[in-house]
């Protein structure tokens, strides 16, 4: 269902999400971690057809309450203690386009958290937006199937930020970067990797 | 355990005896309602109860329930107004109000535009609307066929690749 302040939705291919399911799938009793909304559709995708177990933790929803509450300040502390799953747990990090939402001392505490949370082998997929806008909108990403994805805009309560390469290699030092693709719809998919035992 | 009679009463359904009217004409709705034996169980929005609950019928929870819920074989409906905390089994679960706690399903989980959980799925189905809230885990259990392959998508033409950087 469309909200009337949603966009149009656009169906672009994806060049990493392919690889980390793939990983996915390869593992039995793999474990996701999701950093968006929920998405039923995607639930029953990785659930269903790629057999994990989904962990859904709506950060999109803790920055806008820390915007609601005025604690952005307090972000990067909250982030740094989010998750209460163990060292080397998950198998795969879907974070979409979140750290263009949250200012780098909360992203690095982000990163390092993700970067704890990621089994050897295992792997992070993230998106960067490469252009500024005015009008700040949050994506919902809908897996179309293992190479597409959907996108849904709804308005957002904060601007993005555009990270450069080199600050994003900084903070996901802990990891390799697999691949990197700039798509036509001017997002980065990035995929790292943490080096296997 | 709750008493089924406490909770049908709940349900605001008049029997075919109540409904007919003082002339002595049958209602004409009455031919549409359940009969006694027919009437589902259900918490009512005025009821809050404190315990575990467990029963061998389909139950409908539009009040509070604190505790933990046991339906084997049956299915949980959480209405529109319905408060749970607390780990509910059942074979399907129906979420349009709130539930906070594990939700366990034989069947599925259901979780409408309405609904929100807090708390860990285990199903091999589930449904989660657009627009419900859902915070959690969700393991939908390994099934015993072979998993389609995903990992050969059919050709687009849509938006792609412009450069590997």
């Amino acid at each position: 269902m469309s909200s009337p302040a949603s966009e149009p939705e656009t169906v672009y291919a994806s060049k990493t999400l392919a690889s980390c399911l793939s990983l996915l799938f390869s593992r039995p009793a793999a474990e996701v971690v999701d950093l968006g909304p929920v998405i039923g559709s995607n639930v029953t995708f990785l659930g269903d057809r790629v057999d994990c177990k989904i962990h859904v933790e709506d950060l999109y929803a803790d920055i806008d309450r820390h915007i609601k509450q005025d604690k952005l300040d307090q972000l990067p502390r909250f982030l740094s203690g989010r998750f209460p799953l163990p060292d080397a747990s998950i198998d795969a990090v879907l974070g979409w386009d979140i750290f263009d939402y949250i200012d780098p001392l909360a992203a690095s505490a982000l990163a390092e958290e993700l970067i704890r949370l990621v089994r050897p082998g295992g792997v992070l997929l993230a998106f960067f937006g490469a252009v500024a806008s005015d009008h700040p909108r949050y994506v919902k990403y809908f897996i179309e199937d293992a190479a597409h994805l959907r996108y849904r805009s709804y308005p957002a309560p904060r601007r993005r930020w555009i990270l450069h390469n080199r600050d994003i290699s900084l903070m996901f030092a802990g990891l390799e970067l697999c691949d990197s693709v700039l798509l036509k719809s001017g997002v980065r998919e990035m995929l790292f990797r943490k080096r296997p035992c | 355990m709750w008493k089924r009679e406490a909770i049908v009463a709940c349900f605001s359904s008049p029997t075919p005896a109540q409904s007919a009217t003082s002339s002595g004409d049958v209602d004409p709705l009455q031919k549409k309602r359940p009969l006694d034996d027919e009437l589902l169980a259900g918490v009512g929005q005025s009821i809050l109860i404190s315990g575990e609950l467990s029963g061998d019928e389909d139950l409908t929870v539009q009040g509070g329930v604190e505790g933990k819920i046991a339906l084997r074989d049956h299915v949980l409906t959480v209405g529109s107004h319905g408060r749970i905390n607390g780990q509910v089994t059942a074979k399907t679960i129906v979420v349009l109000g709130h539930v906070t706690g594990n939700l366990i399903a034989t069947e599925k989980v259901d979780i409408k535009e309405s609904g929100s959980v807090e708390g860990d799925i285990v199903a091999p189905r589930v449904a989660i609307a657009d627009g419900s809230h859902f915070r959690g885990t969700i393991d939908m259990q390994p099934r015993d066929q072979p998993k389609p392959d995903i990992r050969k998508p059919e050709p687009s033409s849509v938006n792609g690749e412009l450069a590997r950087v």
